[in-house]
């Protein structure tokens, strides 16, 4: 733990600014994922190397009687283990996932996943909702995963989601922030963290999705089918932290057109008398 | 119920669309040259004349190019995971003469059936080698082995076991829907081959003679409330490159109809097997079993692909990035095999890879996969291992263990 902090701390200053999310103070705001790792094993090098402290596993994969084999046995004490689930295909299965993940031990964090298209694996945000409600007030802490749909987020909101999870692009596809315009509506208009997942291919897109005001970001395929995952593993907690802090430190604006002078006066305010 | 899946009867199902498939096969695939091959690979979408093109004896020398796109496609899906899982041969009795079959009426194998007791004993024997995904295969033999059997045994082996599918006989819908009742999230259905004519020569008698009884399965399945169904031909009975495109056009066609459904191939080359000698197989290359697997990885990117220990270790293992997702391990293709090893070589084909799950998943490792064990389909069904497991762990600790 100590060493989670201090990297975080070098990555970029956010020591000072957790991300209070379930009661708990979170130091970095990367979450990481599992499913397309080559060797569990690297799961504690990623946490390190990253900074991250929130890993999330399908309770699919979860078979308790493998023992020390089984992929919870790589999560270090000091995670913070979120759930998925993944697999759930409405909103039944994805409460019946969640509660079983609470009896084995794994928390109450859950990241409701339900998905029935196992084509374009795209989030149905009524199950979701519906999920959340139910699993919201067994007192879970919920962190639903949707497409960027505002009425869904208020959705969640209403039902007692404690973030909101809209991908920046269709799992799996490292193309970055393209539901970008939506993403921002939601952060403006949500009371939640948003918590960007799904579609994040390289540190920059990361670091692009925190310069607008995400909460935090969620990363799995990049990492994990990297040529040297934990070496992106680091490089994504560099890239959030980055874009974090530059979040806090107030990025100009955009201009549509034109350009604006680094010192400009153009006497605008000239020849108003003083109150 | 705008969101029920509908049971949808044969007059509406795929066959009538097999007509319309091969036209477009043979307009497309031999007409294909380079240029279409390579406009197919830089597309990001594949639609069905890109697949035929991929097919075609111009992709043939591409291969590099396609088993690119194949890795890719492969490696952003499904990273570095691949599931592990063993057949478990419930019965050989078979009422079908299918003339390429080990286990085909005709032969003088001992038959049998397996009792509660063995299914059990069998199920003991794989899951103490650590695995948890299994697939249930029976002959073709109503009586015997027919859905009330096979719904039984689902439920023995559901008790244990994290995903159970079955291959076995064409069953109704109301039969399918038992058989997930007890447990069941997958069913497989190879086709065998879908060129009507020459499955008539194959297929002399039997219940399976009825080519579109078995074409239809599949969706029998899917309505039923089957997860996932695993399409396959069996290559080397007719032309592979019809073969696999129709294949694909089958899957295209269950996944539009059922968008939840998950869709899986297996691509079995025949093997040598104790059949009638009046049939000879034509034999599938290596390089055209390659443009195959990774032709149809392209087309469905998000599919499984099953491949199975009739290829060689070295063949499965140069697949794995290619596009093979799930691979069996420790295999026995004889009934009661896992238990009591077989004594008397009556098995429905011969294996070539024989590792066992320990080795298997030791050797996936070596080559940078992470062996999957348990990955449920279904959690109403998946979670009682679970739940099993949790119970142990619980009582552990009430211990004080």
């Amino acid at each position: 733990m100590q060493q989670t902090s201090t990297q975080s701390a070098q990555a970029g200053d956010t020591a000072d600014d957790p991300l209070l999310l379930g009661g708990e103070r979170l130091e970095s705001r990367l979450f990481l994922g599992t499913g397309k790792l080559g060797r569990e094993e690297l799961i504690p090098d990623l946490l390190r190397a990253s900074g991250a402290r929130v890993i999330t596993v399908a309770l699919r994969r979860v078979d308790l009687s493998r023992k020390a084999d089984d992929i919870l046995a790589h999560i270090p004490a000091d995670a913070r283990l979120l759930p998925n689930t993944s697999g759930a295909r409405n909103a039944a299965e994805a409460v019946r996932l969640a509660r079983l993940a609470a009896a084995c031990g794994a928390g109450n964090w859950i990241k409701i996943e339900v998905i029935n298209d196992p084509r374009n694996l795209l989030p149905d945000g009524y199950e979701t909702a519906r999920a959340t409600e139910i699993l919201a007030s067994e007192g879970f802490v919920v962190l639903p995963y949707i497409n960027p749909d505002l009425y869904v987020a208020r959705d969640l909101v209403n039902a007692g989601a404690a973030a909101v999870m809209p991908l920046g692009a269709p799992i799996g596809s490292n193309r970055g922030l393209q539901t970008k315009e939506m993403i921002r509506i939601l952060i403006e208009e949500t009371a939640l963290p948003i918590i960007v997942d799904a579609g994040i291919g390289a540190p920059s897109q990361a670091c692009e999705a925190m310069e607008l005001g995400a909460a935090a970001c969620l990363v799995n395929t990049a990492v994990a089918t990297a040529a040297d995952p934990v070496g992106m593993a680091a490089a994504f907690g560099r890239a959030v932290a980055a874009g974090r802090a530059a979040r806090l430190a107030g990025l100009g604006r955009v201009l549509e057109q034109g350009s604006a002078a680094s010192s400009p006066d153009e006497g605008l305010s000239a020849g108003f008398p003083e109150a | 119920m705008c969101r029920e899946n509908r049971y949808i009867p044969l007059a509406d199902g795929f066959a009538p669309k097999l007509a319309g498939c091969a036209r477009l096969f043979a307009e497309s695939v031999f007409a294909a040259g380079p240029g279409d091959v390579r406009r197919a690979l830089g597309k990001d979408t594949l639609n069905e004349k890109d697949f035929a093109a991929l097919l075609s004896p111009a992709a043939g020398a591409e291969l590099e190019a396609l088993a690119r796109r194949a890795r890719d496609e492969t490696m952003r899906r499904f990273g570095r995971a691949r599931q592990l899982f063993a057949p478990i041969y419930l019965g050989n009795y078979c009422t079908n003469k299918c003339v390429y079959c080990g286990f085909h009426a005709g032969t003088g194998i001992r038959r049998k059936a397996l009792t509660p007791d063995e299914i059990e004993a069998e199920a003991e024997a794989l899951y103490a080698v650590g695995l948890r995904r299994v697939l249930a295969l029976t002959g073709d033999a109503p009586k015997r082995t027919g859905a009330d059997y096979i719904a039984a045994a689902v439920e023995i082996l559901a008790r244990r076991f994290s995903s159970v599918g079955i291959e076995v006989q064409a069953l109704t819908f109301e039969e399918y829907a038992g058989i997930a009742r007890a447990g069941a999230d997958s069913m497989t259905m190879f086709q065998e081959t879908y060129d009507a004519e020459i499955y008539a020569r194959l297929h002399p008698s039997g219940p399976k003679r009825v080519f579109a009884n078995r074409l239809d399965a599949p969706q029998r399945a899917a309505a039923a409330g089957m997860r996932a169904v695993n399409l396959g031909a069996l290559l080397g009975l007719g032309d592979w490159r019809s073969d696999i495109f129709m294949t694909g056009m089958h899957a295209l066609f269950l996944q539009r109809r059922f968008p939840g459904l998950e869709i899986g191939f297996s691509l079995p080359r025949i093997r040598p097997a104790k059949s009638d000698s009046s049939f000879s197989p034509t034999p599938v290359p290596d390089r055209c079993f390659v443009q195959a697997l990774t032709a149809l990885r392209c087309f469905m990117p998000y599919a499984g692909i099953t491949l199975s220990t009739r290829e060689s270790a070295v063949m499965r293992d140069k697949l794995l990035p290619l596009g093979v997702t799930r691979v069996s391990a420790g295999v026995c293709t004889g009934v009661g095999g896992y238990a009591r090893p077989a004594q008397d070589g009556s098995v429905q084909w011969d294996i070539d890879d024989r590792r066992s799950v320990a080795e298997m998943a030791a050797d996936l490792e070596k080559l940078g996969y992470s062996p999957v064990f348990s990955d449920w389909l279904l959690p109403g069904g998946g979670d009682l291992p679970l739940a099993g497991a949790l119970r142990d762990a619980v009582g552990a600790t009430e211990t004080g263990a």
